[in-house]
């Protein structure tokens, strides 16, 4: 964003987009071998925009991972690969070979498939090509354990959170220090909230998946939740037929897990006024935090991002 | 319920209307919003969290679904009977949940018309210190909350003087659940006049009180019909109009920590970083410390195009008209008026481990993007956090707070923490389990000498032993002939050098032959041979080694003269105590046996008075200790002397 040649305060979103920086700099400077978590969602789509601007004139001095579940829109597929070229970095597909080999899916296998293709998956994928650190895009105000994780969050050898045992994190000085092993795990957006992130994505042009945007499209009502069917692998059960309706997402991940919402907004102030105007919290489209109120920490603990 | 009752909020959060009729116009106002940072701070049954609760509520950043949650939360563990406990909004973990108390730093978000909040919310608990001198290092500014019905409390004494201490200039001090004294003035007064007097005494200089209610709403969002006595703003009236500190720091001179060198190419290399303090433009003249040389700004490099100019709080790239040496660790500066660069400080130190703070023992330090190697002195005091009271220390352990001089192992660029701190605030790290284990707060430094344009260092004896990671001694073995003093010496020796500690033993051996072979073995020569023998242990240790010296010794007086010569405590006599009778009856040098045929004179023990130490630091019994025994508790004693440790 432009900065303002006056001594006036910087705005907010100035100063979240300065701490990222600041904070994915570190990690250039500190991390033997550091990775960004790229999920292709409008996180990630600004994480990846403010990295950019972190190194400019130099690419990002750290590859793109995607950590696919093969459930993903295909809207995202295209996104991921155009959004490397874009930025001139290498992109990184892991896909669990055991999920693979024994066609775990989400209509079958409920929360064994996040746990296979995501925990497991990017368990995998760090310990492969050995990552120190890794930055993801997770947000404090997304839910309640997140908002006691530290910006720099560790990992022991076996990718565990200790919830109990996290490092002080004082002013900005941030201990990259770890024995051999351990990883980080860093979150540069912790102190967005959604709305930050949506005018910052408004206020810079930032490039996102269609699919937050309203459209026609075919879906199937099911268990109060609005799916989307992606592709001809969705499994109807009996009685469904798909029913065009005009749907947008406010949080993407595995089709037949995302529930979309009902609307019109096709541009990016509508979907902020449909922000601001709605009473539904952000992750009550993603069917992993409906379990238990304390399951994201859980996850978490077992190491899930 | 109250929530519901206190519907004047709207005028700060009412933005509905706004949203639903113009978002464009919206979103335009809204970017122009300024963040600021604050943490709450307050005892356990203050309503600490409720107050955040009602904050974040107010300002609907809680949606239907996470209010369904809790209500029903609410209903199964909350504290409030049927109503909704707001405590709950913002009680993350689940073992937490359980203890029904927050035991961490969590941070919460919300924002009003003008502005965003970050908020920092830490525990009232006393073994939590550590947590919010977390939760403040980053504040603008901190709310003291004072239960109306119970006062001044020591939580609110300790509170206030952690914010202090970290250096939060705005201190509102919020007198909570004013509805259950009925919003009594005289309460209220009260309360604020005993909390003028203790800021006086420790040295705040200004707080903004304000009456308020968390549960019931009054003076949180707008003024409360309930006090028409009180004539100051509402808190988040106040919380919207401070100055951040980002803010009042761009007017001080530019300091800008360089975190990383940008060389995409040989023709580009720029220097990346975020301004700590100042201002900066194209043409600029700046110097680059550690090395002192100066360039001119050429660009200030971002992707949105080049900046005219760049404040304190913002990250950009500089490059620079002169080719310079500037390397990640450096400063960046205004060229008039550079920081300073010193390797000896005072500081303040809160200590955030279980392990306890080791004197001696070297952590590593980060500040601003600096990392060396540092040792800490025992600390001159401690500070009671209650009472403020100074108590004398030799360690600190898991929240305590001390001041203590800290050397690093090369000299590092700083400002005193109150100036800046991004050169003033650090954090050190165990170098084996690579935690961090304690905050500091840089004061001031030692040697005023070491500014960067002076690079004059005095190379005194403190810098020869700092140099070596250890403090001076000599250790003066005495007794009689075939004791075991030198056996053992040499033991300590090797041991001392296997731990890496510069060393060197005196004997017979290496004086007698050189230094010393004018001399005989009279008394007057016995007490020569000893003052000479002092003279060259004292240069040692001048030079920073331990000394280890390795002679009978006889005589108190001289003993007492080489004690004298050297600094107090440097000196360790070490008394090998072992009867004339088994000396001689080992008598590994023959030596006894030519005594007694009266082939040497003045042999002690035989025909020459020992005289036994009376005050020796240590007396090793040879008869009941072997020599690796006895080197042992010697290195241990050596080592245990120093006001650090290894």
């Amino acid at each position: 964003m432009q900065h303002s040649a006056t001594a006036t305060p910087l705005t907010h979103l100035q100063r979240l987009e300065s701490e990222a920086i600041h904070i994915m700099r570190e990690v250039a400077a500190e991390a033997e071998n550091p990775v960004m978590l790229y999920s292709v969602g409008k996180d990630s789509a600004v994480m990846l925009h403010v990295a950019k601007k972190a190194f400019f004139p130099s690419p990002p001095p750290f590859p793109l991972l995607h950590v696919d579940t093969t459930w993903k829109f295909q809207e995202m597929y295209r996104m991921r690969e155009k959004a490397a070229k874009d930025a001139g970095m290498e992109l990184l597909i892991h896909q669990n070979p055991e999920a693979k080999e024994r066609g775990i899916n989400p209509f079958d296998h409920g929360a064994v498939h996040t746990d296979m293709w995501k925990t497991q998956g990017l368990k995998q994928a760090l310990d492969h090509y050995g990552f120190d650190a890794a930055f993801g895009g997770a947000r404090r105000d997304e839910e309640k354990s997140r908002a006691k994780e530290r910006i720099f969050s560790f990992r022991s050898a076996n990718h565990r959170w200790d919830p109990k045992n996290q490092r002080p994190e004082l002013w900005k000085l941030y201990n990259t220090q770890k024995a051999k092993g351990e990883s980080i795990r860093v979150f540069p957006l912790s102190n967005w909230t959604e709305l930050d992130i949506w005018q910052y994505i408004h206020l810079e042009n930032i490039d996102i998946v269609p699919l937050y945007f309203s459209a026609p499209r075919p879906t199937v009502e099911r268990d109060g939740m609005l799916l989307m069917v992606d592709d001809e692998r969705f499994r109807f059960e009996e009685g469904e037929e798909p029913v065009e309706r005009s749907i947008r997402f406010r949080t993407l991940g595995c089709y037949p897990l995302t529930g979309a919402v009902e609307s019109e907004a096709t541009t990016l102030p509508q979907i902020i006024q449909e922000m601001l105007l709605t009473t539904t919290s952000e992750r009550q489209g993603r069917a992993i935090d409906h379990d238990q109120a304390a399951s994201m920490e859980k996850k978490k603990q077992e190491g899930y991002f | 319920m109250t929530h519901s009752e206190n519907i004047d909020s709207e005028t700060i959060y009412k933005t509905d209307t706004l949203i639903a009729e113009d978002i464009d116009a919206y979103l335009e106002a809204h970017q122009h919003k300024t963040m600021l940072r604050f943490i709450t701070c307050g005892s356990v049954d203050d309503g600490k969290s409720t107050l955040i609760g009602r904050l974040l509520y107010d300002s609907k950043m809680i949606f239907e679904d996470q209010l369904a949650t809790l209500e029903a939360d609410s209903k199964k563990v909350g504290t409030q009977g049927q109503d909704i406990d707001f405590a709950l909004l913002v009680d993350g973990l689940a073992a937490e949940r359980e203890q029904g108390i927050t035991i961490d730093v969590a941070y919460r978000f919300f924002a009003t018309e003008k502005r965003k909040f970050i908020v920092a919310d830490t525990p009232g608990h006393e073994q939590y210190t550590r947590n919010m001198v977390t939760g403040a290092s980053t504040a603008d500014l901190a709310i003291i909350l004072i239960d109306a019905r119970q006062g001044i409390l020591t939580q609110t004494r300790r509170h206030s003087y952690l914010a202090h201490l970290i250096g939060i200039k705005h201190l509102v001090v919020a007198v909570n659940k004013m509805d259950l004294v009925d919003y009594d003035q005289a309460v209220y007064d009260q309360i604020i006049a005993d909390y003028a007097a203790f800021a006086e005494e420790i040295g705040i200089e200004a707080f903004t009180p304000i009456p308020i209610s968390g549960l019931a709403g009054d003076n949180i969002t707008s003024k409360s019909t309930h006090t028409p006595w009180y004539d100051g703003p509402a808190l988040v009236e106040h919380l919207e109009n401070v100055e951040v500190m980002a803010t009042a720091n761009q007017a001080k001179p530019l300091r800008m920590t360089v975190q990383w060198v940008n060389r995409p190419n040989l023709d580009f290399r720029g220097f990346s970083g975020q301004i700590a303090s100042g201002t900066v433009r194209s043409g600029d003249e700046v110097r680059v410390l550690p090395s002192g040389k100066t360039s001119t700004v050429k660009r200030i490099v971002t992707m949105d195009g080049d900046l005219e100019e760049a404040v304190a709080g913002q990250s950009v790239t500089l490059t620079l008209a002169e080719e310079i040496d500037c390397s990640r660790g450096d400063v960046i500066a205004a060229a008039d008026a550079p920081p300073q660069v010193a390797d000896q400080f005072e500081s303040t130190i809160v200590w955030m481990d279980e392990a306890e703070l080791l004197p001696g023992r070297s952590y590593w330090m980060k500040i601003g993007t600096q990392f060396v190697s540092v040792t800490i002195q025992s600390p001159k005091y401690q500070v009671n956090v209650n009472n403020m009271e100074q108590l004398a220390a030799k360690t600190l352990e898991l929240n305590g707070i001390g001041v203590a001089e800290i050397a690093t192992d090369r000299p590092i660029i700083f400002e005193p923490y109150e100036d800046n701190r991004d050169l003033g605030g650090f954090i050190l790290i165990d170098k084996i389990s690579n935690a961090t284990v304690a905050a500091g707060m840089l004061h001031f430094c030692l040697r005023r000498s070491q500014n960067v344009h002076w690079q004059d260092v005095d190379i005194d004896r403190a810098a020869h032993a700092l140099q070596k990671r250890q403090e001076p001694r000599v250790v003066w073995f005495t007794g009689l002939s075939g004791s075991g003093k030198s056996t053992i010496a040499n033991m300590v020796e090797k041991r001392l050098h296997a731990l890496g500690k510069h060393s060197f033993l005196l004997d017979g051996d290496n004086v007698r032959h050189g230094l010393n072979k004018d001399l005989g073995f009279t008394d007057a020569d016995r007490v020569e041979n000893i003052r000479r023998i002092g003279e060259v242990a004292k240069l040692m240790a001048d030079a920073g080694l331990i000394v280890l010296t390795a002679f009978i010794s006889p005589f108190r007086a001289e003993r007492q003269l080489v004690r004298s010569m050297l600094p107090e405590d440097e000196f360790i006599e070490i008394f090998v105590d072992t009867p004339l009778a088994v000396a001689e009856e080992r008598d590994v040098k023959g030596l006894y046996k030519k005594a007694r045929a009266g082939e040497l004179k003045n042999f002690t023990g035989i025909d020459s008075d020992y005289e036994t130490p009376e005050n020796a630091e240590m007396r090793i019994d040879t008869t009941k200790m072997s020599p690796e025994e006895a080197a042992e508790i010697i290195v241990d004693k050596i080592v245990g002397s120093w006001s650090y440790t290894i």
